[in-house]
């Protein structure tokens, strides 16, 4: 398929790694942000294409991983409501809260459904007006406009059946505290591609500048994340710290105005808790005033549920990057992607999920080919 | 889950009061909300992210990467001589 196959061609994928192991001088960690990135690495070995002196770690941007317990369990106490209708994204649906997975709820009889689109769960809402419909609208800002159009068309429509439990997250506060922690290894970032196509790039510019880490906005093919990576390198060995687009494609500096508009019109920006990190300043949205009419956090009264993590788990590190998933002892054995103990596991993009799905938890696979 | 799959645009038009459209990946037609890349037109290659088209793709940009590879190409095979 055009835009995909050419990205993922052999001897361009080979001839970029050649590239990174001329300019490459001295031992960088790199970080790149998204899950998507995270899959296709891991998916396309792309880590085992890079020489010994570059270390990739995986960073938080996924946001099934990240969305908080309690935020699972509002969900589940809504969900459970007789003439509840609730509709969400699969990947959402086999995240574990204290009570088990919406999957579970939707076997014991609750109406849960998948939707492909918000605007799903709004056709939902205006096919059946004796139920109580309520999207759960997670994710980046790349979904937050799309989850933004249908609260907005909501309440343009006047469809007073239709509700929202929002638990959206930015990228940028969370990458600023991985910066700023005094363990911070990450001296390079591949700064996440489709979230820039709705921001544009203009936020991560303080952020390379005040914590002197180069930024590549980056893509989510194989080539794309060897040139990003390549980008970063030149950038390090050259003692840079700036923002750059690899993404060029996609990504225009000043964003999409159309969602920057919209989102602008329905979300305020609120601190938000992420699992396995903690509480972030700034870090999510949540409705603006005009829309708390559909605001199922404060239609259903769930706000106040608090609830404790698992302590197990080292999500918390490998969401930083500090750690990666073979580093947990409980990778592979008590942690699967049937049983996830926390945040990385749970959903296909996580980066323990990931190294699982790549066979990454059997013996015998090395971290990186040799340097030969 | 900001996975976001590159498609063509075929057909464009209004629903209701949302702009909606049919994007085709290759060889599957999915209807797709236009309303944040009003200007897109068939024949266009945008980006679908959960039913939403987030940005049009430029094809001069992306090109860039292969004449790079390109060039590089072509200055591995000089040092070679």
């Amino acid at each position: 398929m055009k835009f995909l196959d050419e990205y993922r061609e052999a001897d361009s994928v080979q001839r970029l790694a050649d590239s990174i192991a001329r300019t490459v001088k001295r031992p960088w960690t790199l970080m790149e942000v998204c899950g998507g990135q995270t899959h296709s690495i891991v998916r396309y070995g792309v880590d085992r294409l890079l020489p010994p002196q570059i270390e990739l770690v995986h960073g938080p941007g996924c946001p099934v991983c990240v969305t908080p317990l309690e935020t699972i369990d509002r969900a589940h106490a809504i969900a459970s409501q007789t003439g509840v209708l609730f509709c969400s994204f699969g990947d959402m649906l086999r995240v574990p809260g204290s009570h088990g997975d919406l999957l579970q709820l939707k076997s014991a009889g609750c109406d849960v459904r998948i939707v492909y689109s918000p605007l799903d769960a709004l056709q939902l809402a205006e096919a059946h007006p004796e139920r109580r419909v309520v999207f759960f609208a997670v994710g980046f800002e790349t979904t937050a406009p799309a989850n933004a159009m249908a609260v907005h068309v909501a309440r343009k429509r006047c469809i007073a059946n239709f509700s929202m439990l929002v638990s959206h997250v930015r990228v940028p506060p969370a990458i600023e505290a991985i910066f700023q922690s005094p363990d911070n290894r990450v001296q390079g970032l591949l700064g996440p591609g489709h979230v820039c196509t709705v921001m544009g790039t203009s936020e991560y510019e303080p952020l390379a500048r005040k914590c002197g880490v180069p930024i590549v906005i980056g893509g989510f093919e194989p080539l794309d994340l060897l040139e990003g990576i390549w980008m970063t390198v030149r950038q390090l060995e050259e003692g840079r710290a700036q923002v750059e687009n690899q993404y060029r494609r996609a990504v225009r500096p000043e964003g999409n105005p159309a969602s920057l508009r919209l989102l602008q019109e329905v979300f305020e920006t609120v601190d938000r808790k992420w699992r396995g990190i903690g509480t972030i300043p700034a870090s999510g949205f949540r409705l603006r005033e005009q829309y708390h009419a559909f605001d199922a956090e404060r239609i259903y009264g769930v706000g106040d549920l608090r609830t404790e993590e698992s302590t197990v788990c080292i999500s918390g590190e490998i969401l930083r990057g500090l750690k990666k998933p073979p580093q947990c002892p409980a990778f592979g054995k008590e942690c699967t992607p049937e049983t996830p103990l926390g945040a990385t596991m749970v959903s296909t993009e996580g980066a323990c999920a990931a190294y699982h799905a790549a066979g990454r938890h059997l013996p015998g696979t090395p971290e990186k080919r040799s340097a030969s | 889950m900001c996975l976001g799959i590159p498609g063509r645009v075929i057909e464009v038009g209004r629903e209701r009061d949302l702009l909606m459209g049919k994007v085709d990946f290759g060889g599957v037609a999915r209807k797709v909300c236009l309303e944040h890349v009003p200007d897109a037109v068939p024949g266009d290659y945008v980006i679908v992210h959960v039913g939403f088209a987030l940005s049009k793709l430029d094809e001069q940009e992306a090109r860039r990467v292969f004449a790079l590879l390109e060039e590089m190409g072509r200055l591995e095979g000089g040092a070679g001589q």
